[in-house]
C-alpha cells in the first residue's frame, strides 16, 4: 500500500499538524519509503496467532475506589499556556 | 587532588566512605567539568549548579551521620525525558517550551532518596525518537570519540545521546535514559559505556514523558558493569503508579558480578549474521564467544526465526502507540501555543511549530495505520508479528539457554550529519537492527564494550536474558569486560 498527496494532507489533518504543500509532498515519499520497508511483514503466515497485549504476563493491578491524590488545580494549570482562576484558556469555540 | 571525575562510582562510593574527598568536592569536581565541556559536546541542556551543590551538602551531613542510602553523594546526569520537580522537562522538544513538572518520576524520586545528587538534564532525540541524537531541539551531541587521526565530529547514538556522551566524558559519574527500540544499547556501544535496559515493568514508567508505552523502559547508562547494576538497583521498584509495574523485590544485582558462568548455555543466533555487516563486528562477535568459552560457558547454535520482521514490526506499533501519546501537546495544557483563526487551527500550529521532521514523520505513520480501514492490515498484523517474535525466544529460554550474546549495532558511530541517513529515514532506523527485538519480546538486554575497530572507535556486544533476569546479563557481561578491557576517549574537547 502506498499513499498520494491526497491521503498524506488528510493524515495531517486527522493528527492536527498544519502542512504546506512543500511539506506534504516531500512526507508523501518518506512516508512511502517507511511502508515499503513495513510491507516485509505480507511475507509472515499469522493465522491462528494472537495478537499481543501484554508483553508480560499480569494481571493489571486494581486498587481500592478512594480518594488518594488531588487539590492540586494550581499545579495543574501551573504551566498552562494560558489559564484564568485555575481554569485553561481556549480561543471561542461556540458563537 | 587527583581528577575525581575519572572514578566510577563503585571508587567514588569508597571515596566518600573513607572521607578521601566529600560530596561538595566530588559535585564540584564534575560542575567544573560540565562548564568547560559542555558548549563543545553539548550533553546537557540544563546544569541545576545550585540543587546539585544543596543535595551535595546534604550528602555530607547524612555521611557524617553515618548515614547515606546507596548512592550517598554520587552525581549524576538525568535524561530529559524524566520529570524533575521545577526543572528543565522538554523531553528535547521545542513543544514543550518552558515546562517545568510539578511532580517527580519515580525513577529520579528513586534515586534522589538513595542520595544521588541531580547535575542537570541530558540531552536526547526529541521525544526519544531518533539514533543519532541529531533530532533534538537543543542540536545534536558530539561523541567524545573521533576516528584515529581524524577531527571529524561522530554521533553518540541515540534517543540516549547526551546519556552516553556525559557518562564517557565524564560529566556524570552515571546516567539515566531510556529504551524503546535500542535507545540505551546504541549509544552505549557507541560511546564505549555500558548500557542496560531492564525488562518491561522493572523500572516504574511513571513521570516519563511516554513514546511507545508498550516498549519503553528506564535503565543506567554507565561507565562499567557493577556501576550499571548499582543504578539499576536503585532506579528500578514496584511502583502503584504504574500498572505494568511488577511486584516482585529489586534483587542485589551487584552480588551478581564475579560469579562464575562456568556450565551457563550461551545462545548464538544465527539470524544476527545479516548481509553488509563488517568484517570487524563479525570478528568481534567470535571473539565475544570465545570469552564465553573461555569462562566455561557451553555456546549453543539457536535460531529466532522471526527476527529480520521485528524491525518493520517496530515501526508500525511504536509510531501508533506514539501518535496517541503524543495528541496530548496540543496548545492548551503546558508548552507552545501558535495561536490560529478556531480552535483547530491553533492545535496545528502549535503541533506544525512545536514538532521536528522525525516525530511528525511517526506521528503521521501512526495516524495513517491506525486509521479507519487499516488497522488490521497494520496494527493487528504487527502485534500478531510480535506474538511470534517472543515466542522465538521462549522457544529457546525453554530448549535450556540462559542468555544470548549478539552484536550491539552492526556499525561503530558515524558522522554527525551523515548524508545517507539523512536522505533515508529507513537507513537510519537499521541501527536498532540487533536491539529492536528486545524491545519487542518485553526481555533486559544489555550492551558492553568488547572492543575498539580499526579506526579506533568503540564496539559493543550485547547479551539478551530471559524475563527478570538481569543477574545473569551483569555476570555475563562483566566476562566481556573483563576480557576486553574498559575504553576511554582521547580528551580533545
Amino acid at each position: 500500500m502506498s499513499v498520494d498527496l491526497a491521503t498524506v494532507k488528510r493524515v495531517a489533518h486527522l493528527a492536527r499538524i498544519a502542512v504546506t504543500d512543500e511539506d506534504a509532498e516531500r512526507m508523501t515519499g518518506e512516508l512511502n519509503a517507511i511502508l515499503g520497508f513495513v510491507e516485509q511483514l505480507d511475507e509472515v503466515d499469522v493465522s491462528g496467532v494472537e495478537p499481543m497485549t501484554s508483553v508480560i504476563p499480569m494481571e493489571m493491578k486494581k486498587r481500592q475506589d478512594e480518594v488518594t491524590d488531588g487539590a492540586k488545580a494550581d499545579d495543574v494549570v501551573a504551566n498552562a499556556p494560558a489559564s484564568d482562576e485555575n481554569f485553561f484558556l481556549v480561543p471561542k469555540v461556540v458563537e | 587532588m587527583s581528577d575525581l571525575t575519572r572514578l566510577t562510582i563503585s571508587e567514588a562510593r569508597a571515596g566518600l566512605a573513607a572521607r578521601e574527598f566529600t560530596a561538595r568536592e566530588l559535585t564540584d569536581a564534575y560542575l567544573g567539568a560540565i562548564d568547560a565541556a559542555n558548549e563543545g559536546l553539548n550533553a546537557y541542556v540544563a546544569v541545576t549548579h545550585d540543587r546539585a551543590r544543596a543535595m551535595a551538602d546534604a550528602s555530607d551531613a547524612r555521611l557524617a551521620g553515618g548515614e547515606g542510602g546507596a548512592l550517598e553523594g554520587i552525581p549524576l546526569g538525568i535524561k530529559d525525558l524524566f520529570a524533575t520537580e521545577g526543572v528543565h522537562t522538554q523531553a528535547c522538544s521545542h513543544v514543550l517550551d518552558g515546562f517545568e513538572p510539578r511532580y517527580e518520576s519515580t525513577v529520579t524520586a528513586n534515586l534522589w532518596a538513595d542520595g544521588a545528587v541531580m547535575l542537570g538534564k541530558l540531552n536526547m532525540d526529541e521525544f526519544a525518537m531518533g539514533s543519532s541524537n541529531e533530532t533534538s531541539y537543543y542540536g545534536p551531541v558530539r561523541n567524545p570519540w573521533r576516528a584515529k587521526g581524524s577531527n571529524l565530529d561522530l554521533v553518540p547514538g541515540g534517543s540516549s545521546g547526551g546519556s552516553a556522551t556525559a557518562v564517557a566524558a565524564c560529566l556524570c559519574a552515571g546516567a539515566t535514559a531510556t529504551d524503546t527500540g535500542g535507545s540505551i544499547r546504541q549509544p552505549a556501544a557507541f560511546t564505549g559505556t555500558v548500557g542496560i535496559k531492564p525488562t518491561y515493568g522493572r523500572c516504574s514508567r511513571w513521570g516519563t514523558v511516554a513514546f511507545a508505552s508498550s516498549l519503553d523502559q528506564a535503565g543506567p547508562i554507565a561507565r562499567d558493569v557493577r556501576d550499571a547494576a548499582i543504578l539499576l538497583k536503585s532506579m528500578a521498584s514496584s511502583d502503584p503508579k504504574d500498572t505494568t509495574s511488577v511486584d516482585r523485590p529489586v534483587p542485589d544485582y551487584e552480588a551478581a558480578i564475579g560469579r562464575s558462568i562456568k556450565g551457563m548455555r550461551i545462545g548464538i543466533p544465527k539470524e544476527y549474521r545479516v548481509e553488509g555487516m563488517p568484517e570487524e563486528i563479525e570478528n568481534l562477535w567470535h571473539k565475544g564467544i570465545e570469552w564465553m568459552r573461555d569462562a566455561g560457558a557451553e555456546i549453543v547454535d539457536i535460531s529466532l526465526p522471526h527476527t529480520k520482521y521485528a524491525l518493520p514490526a517496530y515501526y508500525i506499533v511504536a509510531p501508533a502507540e506514539a501518535s496517541s501519546n503524543l495528541a496530548r501537546y496540543d496548545g492548551v495544557r503546558y508548552g507552545l501555543r501558535v495561536p490560529g483563526k478556531d480552535i483547530a487551527e491553533m492545535y496545528e500550529n502549535t503541533r506544525a511549530a512545536g514538532f521536528g521532521r522525525e516525530v511528525k514523520r511517526r506521528v503521521m505513520i501512526g495516524t495513517y495505520v491506525l486509521s479507519a480501514g487499516y488497522y488490521d492490515a497494520y496494527y493487528l498484523k504487527a502485534q500478531k508479528v510480535r506474538t511470534l517474535i517472543k515466542k522465538d525466544f521462549e522457544d529457546v529460554f525453554a530448549a535450556g539457554v540462559d542468555a544470548i550474546l549478539t552484536p550491539a549495532t552492526p556499525s561503530a558511530a558515524f558522522g554527525i550529519a551523515d548524508q545517507d541517513m539523512a536522505a533515508d529515514p529507513v537507513k537510519m532506523y537499521l541501527n536498532d537492527i540487533f536491539t529492536v527485538t528486545v524491545n519487542m519480546a518485553g526481555l533486559p538486554g544489555i550492551a558492553v564494550p568488547a572492543g575498539l575497530d580499526a579506526k579506533g572507535l568503540p564496539l559493543g556486544l550485547q547479551l539478551i536474558g530471559k524475563p527478570f533476569d538481569e543477574e545473569t546479563l551483569f555476570r555475563t557481561a562483566h566476562v566481556v569486560e573483563r576480557a576486553a578491557g574498559r575504553f576511554a576517549p582521547e580528551k580533545w574537547w
